[in-house]
């Protein structure tokens, strides 16, 4: 479905996201993990085309090429996808419902009953029935997070894009939330793209795992196949361990040494 | 000496070409959000109610404001006229100041105020919290659902309220002026239909017109354009009610040069 080319993204000198080619099919969940400034979230973002990429190609259904479409032709696309965002990014001035039915009152010419009952489906998918009326500042962070999921979804896009769909998640919700994803895409053959920090959540619901570290792709496959790697960076990752090829400081120079020298 | 040359002119230009630049970007996003207003879906609804909460909204200060203007310009007035014996002239000459200059500067500064702060601030919340980036992957630009409705609705509110500020700074210098200082109120009242012509009306509504869009240009931009931090939007909301300010009053200097 989106086939990545080249792709890369740099802010001034740091270089974000090293040049990478990415396959991501049709009706598979792709995972993609790493640490925390490995670049997962502004891959999401070049390829759901909210950032710039400074080099590489977007290939949507091998067409539409997303790093060079007018602004109206990704507005158009958009109409096939759907997001959530790490902080859930619900609109402030708009309640439950209204956040909602946002997308449907937008581009759709639906009856508003109609549009309720879609909304209430949704909403009861995502244990949040009978909240409609609350607005976003009375909601807690997870369940601002399950009601984004629910407007993600309202349109029934081909492809969703999540970013950290887990954080800040009680385990129960975190478990409802992964599974649904899962769920939706055995049931509804959704093609979805996962930025987690949650490994074992991640090799889950992965049908396809992408690793990153420094803006490189060190690790693709199944997650089987990230579960058996022998590459130490991946095993440090999965397995969480302090010690390994990946520092725990981003400095390169010892903290003793830098003490000597007067910081 | 010449390092310490090159350093300051180099920061002059870079200074320069940066504050170019950002004027520019300002006037896209303007132009692209009025170009908006022609292109559906219709926002309406939106417009209107950014009206009701800039123009609604800064009523009472806008009134209090006028009101106290009016009566400050009937006192100063009438101590300096009276020194020439041309009480008389007291109607015209609150008129005339608050009509022509004072009703639409001030109600401007009410409007950044009350207003304009509110708009940076609300929109670069809306950039921190990702709302904006919602709005674009929902297909629904956020130029033209948030940018444009109160670019117009600033456009549109401030001539209305100068109105306003005009009516009730008005009155007040009359009951200043008439009742307590003891000028003859048909002297008043006649002095001031007989000075002040349409186009003194005219030029008022003009000017705020002009600042409304200015307000509405300058407070979007830094809004849109602040950077993702609660810091950043401080600082843009800041940078945008000084920038508001200093901009309104240069433009009433323009204006006031050309209808002169």
């Amino acid at each position: 479905m989106l086939r990545v080319e080249n792709l890369s993204r740099r802010f001034g000198d740091l270089l974000a996201v090293a040049p990478a080619n990415i396959h991501i099919r049709r009706h598979q969940t792709t995972v993609i993990m790493g640490g925390s400034g490995s670049g997962k979230t502004t891959l999401l973002r070049l390829l759901a085309g909210l950032e710039q990429a400074s080099s590489g190609h977007i290939w949507l259904d091998g067409k539409h090429d997303l790093s060079c479409i007018s602004q109206s032709g990704l507005y158009q696309l958009r109409q096939r996808m759907g997001m959530v965002f790490q902080y859930s990014a619900l609109l402030n001035s708009l309640n439950v419902y209204e956040n909602v039915a946002f997308p449907l009152h937008e581009h759709t010419q639906l009856d508003e009953s109609v549009i309720r009952t879609m909304v209430m489906m949704k909403l009861e998918q995502v244990g949040m029935r009978g909240f409609e009326h609350l607005m976003p500042s009375e909601l807690s962070g997870g369940m601002a997070k399950r009601v984004a999921f629910a407007r993600a979804l309202i349109t029934d896009p081909e492809l969703v894009f999540f970013d950290e769909p887990t954080s800040g998640l009680d385990p129960i919700s975190a478990g409802v939330v992964s599974s649904l994803i899962h769920r939706l895409g055995q049931q509804t053959r959704l093609t979805s793209v996962v930025v987690t920090h949650d490994v074992e959540a991640g090799l889950r619901i992965a049908d396809k795992v992408i690793l990153l570290w420094q803006g490189h792709v060190i690790a693709e496959g199944t997650a089987e196949d990230i579960r058996h790697s022998d590459d130490p960076r991946v095993r440090q990752f999965i397995e969480g361990n302090p010690d390994g090829p990946i520092p725990f400081s981003r400095n390169e120079t010892p903290f003793h040494e830098a003490l000597m020298a007067g910081l | 000496m010449r390092r310490l040359l090159t350093h300051i002119f180099g920061a002059i230009g870079r200074s320069t070409l940066s504050s170019l630049q950002r004027t520019g970007d300002a006037t896209m996003l303007s132009l692209r959000a009025l170009c908006c207003f022609f292109m559906p879906p219709w926002q309406g609804s939106h417009i209107v109610r950014q009206l009701y909460a800039l123009g609604v909204g800064s009523l009472i200060i806008i009134a209090i404001t006028g009101a106290f203007t009016g009566m400050v310009l009937a006192l100063q007035g009438y101590y300096m006229l009276a020194k020439f014996g041309s009480e008389s002239l007291l109607g015209s000459a609150i008129a005339l100041s608050i009509i022509r200059e004072l009703g639409p500067v001030l109600a401007a500064f009410m409007l950044i105020g009350r207003a304009g702060s509110s708009i940076t601030a609300e929109i670069g919340i809306m950039r921190v919290t990702e709302q904006l980036d919602a709005l674009q992957m929902m297909a629904v630009n956020p130029v033209g659902r948030i940018i444009m409705p109160r670019i117009l609705a600033t456009v549109i509110a401030l001539p209305l309220l100068v109105a306003i500020f005009d009516v009730v700074g008005l009155a007040a210098g009359y009951v200043i002026g008439v009742d307590l200082l003891g000028v003859n109120a048909g002297a008043f009242i006649g002095e001031m239909v007989t000075k002040v012509a349409m186009e003194d009306l005219n030029i008022g509504w003009i000017k705020a017109a002009g600042f409304g869009l200015l307000i509405g240009a300058i407070c979007t931009w830094y809004g849109y354009r602040a950077e993702a931090t609660t810091e950043g939007v401080a600082r843009a909301t800041t940078q945008a009610v000084v920038l508001s300010c200093v901009s309104v009053l240069v433009l009433d200097y323009i204006l006031t040069s050309f209808f002169l």
